[in-house]
């Protein structure tokens, strides 16, 4: 695989590495795949009549990764991705996605990433997917995901989310549904500096009996950035759904959250928690005396809440 | 000098040694504090003055007599309305937390803070100012009553409870092995069963000839005091060793 320095730096922040991985894989760098591999139980395929991939895990895959980072490492480049994960029954599987941009010349560059879960019975799937953007130019560094999850009865995906640095404008929406039994667990970091934009939409169906949601952000607006957090959660059935959203604000930074609960039985047990404060002046107090300096205590602070 | 064994670091053992082995002093000269109330000025602390050498001073005194904001103005969360504090001849009065923190000063809060995302190992890393084995950091638990495995790697948050946060908060304040270490109610909070082991260190740090300001109403370290000052409304009612002290304290039920 050739890659400049800035997609190998793309590769290690999103993926941590730029090497070939084990397992499966696909290596997309400016709307092209430069690496391609299936294994036994995971084939990974371009699709015929859109951009993106079919990725086939057999049942019974256990304990088996693919990664499917994307580097844009050119101005002007706007894309749409259509990656459908099709997750056989009983197994457990990790996905390693994210992408970065370097940007160095005038034009906005724009990921539209879709990713489609559909995960079979008792299977288990995490899903990684970290966002970065670095580069001189000032065109922006746009990413846009669209995630929806569909869990099958006794199903369970874990996602974890981060977008820690340099992406200037971002509207993330995340949809799921859940049959009986099925679990969703959703860890989103975020972190928006100067005049960044990020937006957090879920909506969460539980649909199924018994199962279960929880949504955790936690995040940090620096500066003149700003953020929306919209989480929504839709009991059906007899289920239990759970959003967090904590943000520090800090600057002129502006944070919205608004979360939403919506229980169409008796039996829906739903919960949401929102706070919204600025760095504590007690925790950067005690951090002091223990010989830190207002800066580091404040990065001190700042890198714990994001962990 | 019991209370540095093996496990830990050099540069904390040092520092440990150095400091049971030199004279500190610590002077509050004139010390006054004040605080604006509606239209008026409502004064805590007034006019005090006051030497602070090796072994274990307690500050006592009523409720609101100014006792935890004198903690604060010597550790910098507060600033004087007048007056100066110097430490081995220095004056530090306008010195920043960090400032002092580097000087040899540290503090055990009242009210424990919490953290999100820090756990109890990184906040002890944090206060010995380098990365320490987890040997070491369990030792710090183990002096206030924590077993280590159970704590080292949980967060500093509201999952713990107010004792737990109390004992890692003195935990944190032993890990500095600072010059001065000032302890600002540091049994507000916690079992007996802890209390007792938290004499124990005051009585290893008091044998050790370290320099050690508690801020405290319990007449179990009061006894174990070389010098008890009594505040009460922002001055200084009286001072002296336990023997003296403790009968006007106690009402005569105090036996030495």
């Amino acid at each position: 695989m050739q890659l400049s320095d800035e997609e190998k730096q793309i590769f290690c922040e999103v993926s941590g590495d730029f090497q070939i991985p084990e397992g499966a894989y696909n290596f997309r760098v400016n709307g092209k795949s430069v690496g391609r591999k299936s294994t036994a139980n995971i084939d990974v395929e371009p699709k015929e009549n859109s951009s993106g991939l079919d990725i086939y895990i057999k049942k019974g895959t256990q304990n088996e990764a693919v990664h499917i980072p994307v580097a844009i490492s050119v101005t002007g480049l706007e894309e749409t991705v259509y990656n459908d994960f099709h997750i056989g029954e009983n197994s457990d599987v990790t996905i390693i996605a994210g992408c970065g941009i370097y940007n160095c010349g005038p034009t906005d560059s724009v990921h539209n990433g879709v990713h489609r879960f559909f995960v079979g019975k008792n299977s288990k799937v995490k899903y990684v997917e970290k966002h970065y953007g670095f580069g001189p130019g000032h065109g922006g560094k746009i990413l846009n995901p669209v995630t929806e999850v569909h869990l099958e009865k006794g199903s369970e995906a874990i996602l974890e989310l981060e977008q820690i640095k340099g992406v200037d404008s971002t509207i993330r929406k995340t949809v799921a549904d859940l049959a009986d039994d099925a679990k969703l667990f959703v860890k989103e970091r975020l972190f928006t500096h100067g005049r960044q934009t990020a937006e957090s939409i879920y909506e969460v169906n539980l649909n199924g009996q018994d199962s279960t949601a929880d949504i955790a952000s936690r995040s940090i607006a620096q500066d003149f950035s700003q953020q929306t957090f919209k989480a929504t959660i839709i009991g059906n059935n007899k289920c239990r759904g759970h959003s967090a959203c904590d943000a520090i604000i800090m600057d002129e930074a502006k944070v919205h959250a608004i979360p939403a609960l919506d229980a169409r039985t008796k039996d829906a047990e739903l919960i949401h928690e929102a706070a919204i404060g600025k760095l504590a002046s007690d925790q950067i107090e005690k951090l002091m005396t223990l010989g830190l300096t207002k800066k580091e205590a404040e990065s001190k602070i700042i890198n714990g809440f994001l962990r | 000098m019991s209370i540095f064994i093996k496990s830990v670091s050099p540069r904390n053992y040092l520092r440990g040694y150095l400091y049971a082995i030199i004279q500190v002093v610590l002077e509050l000269k004139n010390i006054s504090y004040e605080v604006k109330t509606g239209g008026s000025r409502q004064k805590i602390l007034d006019h005090i003055s006051l030497t602070i050498k090796s072994g274990l001073t307690v500050i006592t005194g009523p409720n609101g007599s100014g006792k935890s904001t004198l903690s604060s103005i010597i550790m910098g969360l507060k600033k004087p309305t007048d007056g100066q504090i110097i430490l081995d001849k220095e004056d530090i009065t306008n010195l920043s937390i960090t400032d002092r923190a580097k000087k040899g000063l540290a503090l055990s809060f009242q009210q424990p803070v919490k953290f999100k995302g820090i756990t109890v190992y990184d906040l002890l890393n944090v206060a010995s100012g380098e990365l320490i084995s987890e040997k070491e950091a369990g030792k710090y638990l183990k002096e206030v009553g924590l077993e280590p495995a159970r704590y080292l790697l949980r967060e500093v948050n509201n999952k713990l409870s107010g004792g737990e946060l109390k004992r890692i908060e003195l935990a944190s304040v032993l890990a500095r092995h600072a010059k001065i270490t000032i302890f600002d109610e540091p049994e507000a909070g916690i079992d007996l069963w802890s209390f007792t082991n938290l004499t124990k260190v005051f009585k290893k740090m008091k044998k050790d000839h370290r320099t050690v300001i508690i801020v405290s109403h319990q007449e179990r370290i009061l006894n174990i005091a070389d010098r008890i000052v009594i505040l009460e409304n922002g001055k200084i009612k009286n001072s002296g060793t336990p023997a003296t002290i403790l009968p006007e304290i106690t009402g005569g039920r105090h036996a030495a």
